[in-house]
């Protein structure tokens, strides 16, 4: 889709949050000038060619309780990285499982998945657990767990 | 302290994460399958967003698709000067997410720019400014997409 001045209002107008009223379309329509009508049509276009990956619930993960965020680096013969990727990519607790360039000598990685567990043992065993099941023992891996967060917001759109 | 969650707080988290209706009152429809009021659902969430459980209820934007860059960057900073560095490239309105890893490349952060060309300008621009180098680590292949957190 082709997106308008309208829909790049709009995009800004809701990018923090949807309001918490009980028509909340039409309260974004009259904020920027749009009917409800056709915030709910060009929202719903936008969700359908993937502009928007996903409405509704963003969690933090962290307060929730996931304190053990995990990043897995792998470094796969680049004939198995469809195969690796696609056996990772299916297992429930991997939440993103990316190809990314290697940066060679210094950083041999090139498939990257996250892991949020509540307990970095728990995480520790599940990995360990997942390279046997699943026939990974010959890849090296490494398993970078996060310490401080400094910042976190998602990307802001003008 | 935060109350903690409880059942129906968790059926609203568990369903509410890959979607939400579109129409014209869609908390009454989001609650009415949860088997709850429109009312009682909107304090639920304004709750747990006060308490931060939620970071918001919204749209989560496909960066590309937007026309604009987004890329994975990764830096060795030496213990000594990593405040000062994260201070550095922090002050950057482009950097989204700054964590610590435990690893010689101890810095990771999401470059978000407006428009793809952006990503290597601003890379150069931290590197001048803090003196070490940025290994760019963009997206080649997504095998999986999605992040969903069962409570």
């Amino acid at each position: 889709m082709v997106l308008n001045e309208q829909d790049y209002r709009l995009i800004a107008e809701i990018q923090g949050g949807l309001p918490l009223t009980s028509h909340p379309y039409a309260e974004i329509g009259e904020r920027i000038g749009l009917d409800e009508k056709t915030v709910i049509q060009r929202i719903d276009a936008m969700l359908e060619s993937g502009i928007i990956k996903r409405l509704g619930i963003v969690v933090r993960h962290h307060e929730l309780g996931y304190t053990a965020n995990a990043m897995v680096v792998w470094d796969v013969p680049d004939e198995r990285l469809n195969e690796v990727g696609e056996k990772l990519g299916a297992l429930d607790c991997i939440t993103l499982c990316y190809q990314r360039p290697r940066r060679l000598p210094d950083w041999p990685y090139n498939l990257f998945c996250m892991i949020h567990g509540q307990e970095r043992e728990k995480v520790l065993a599940y990995i360990d657990r997942l390279v046997g099941s699943e026939g990974l023992a010959d890849i090296p891996h490494k398993v970078l767990f996060s310490g401080r967060r400094f910042k976190q917001r998602g990307a802001r759109y003008q | 302290m935060n109350r903690e969650l409880d059942s129906i707080d968790r059926a609203i988290l568990n369903r509410y994460q890959g979607g939400f209706p579109i129409c014209e009152r869609p908390y009454q429809a989001a609650a009415e399958i949860i088997g709850i009021s429109e009312s009682e659902l909107i304090r639920r969430l304004e709750r747990m967003l006060e308490q931060k459980q939620l970071s918001r209820f919204g749209p989560m934007y496909h960066a590309e698709r937007l026309g604009g860059g987004l890329s994975l960057c990764a830096m060795r900073i030496p213990e000594e000067q990593y405040d000062q560095v994260t201070e550095q490239v922090n002050a950057f309105p482009e950097v989204a997410h700054n964590y610590a890893r435990d690893h010689a490349f101890n810095m990771w952060f999401v470059l978000a720019t407006e428009t793809p060309e952006r990503i290597g300008s601003v890379l150069e621009e931290i590197e001048r400014r803090t003196g070490f180098r940025v290994y760019n680590m963009p997206k080649l292949q997504e095998f999986f997409i999605g992040l969903k957190f069962e409570v």
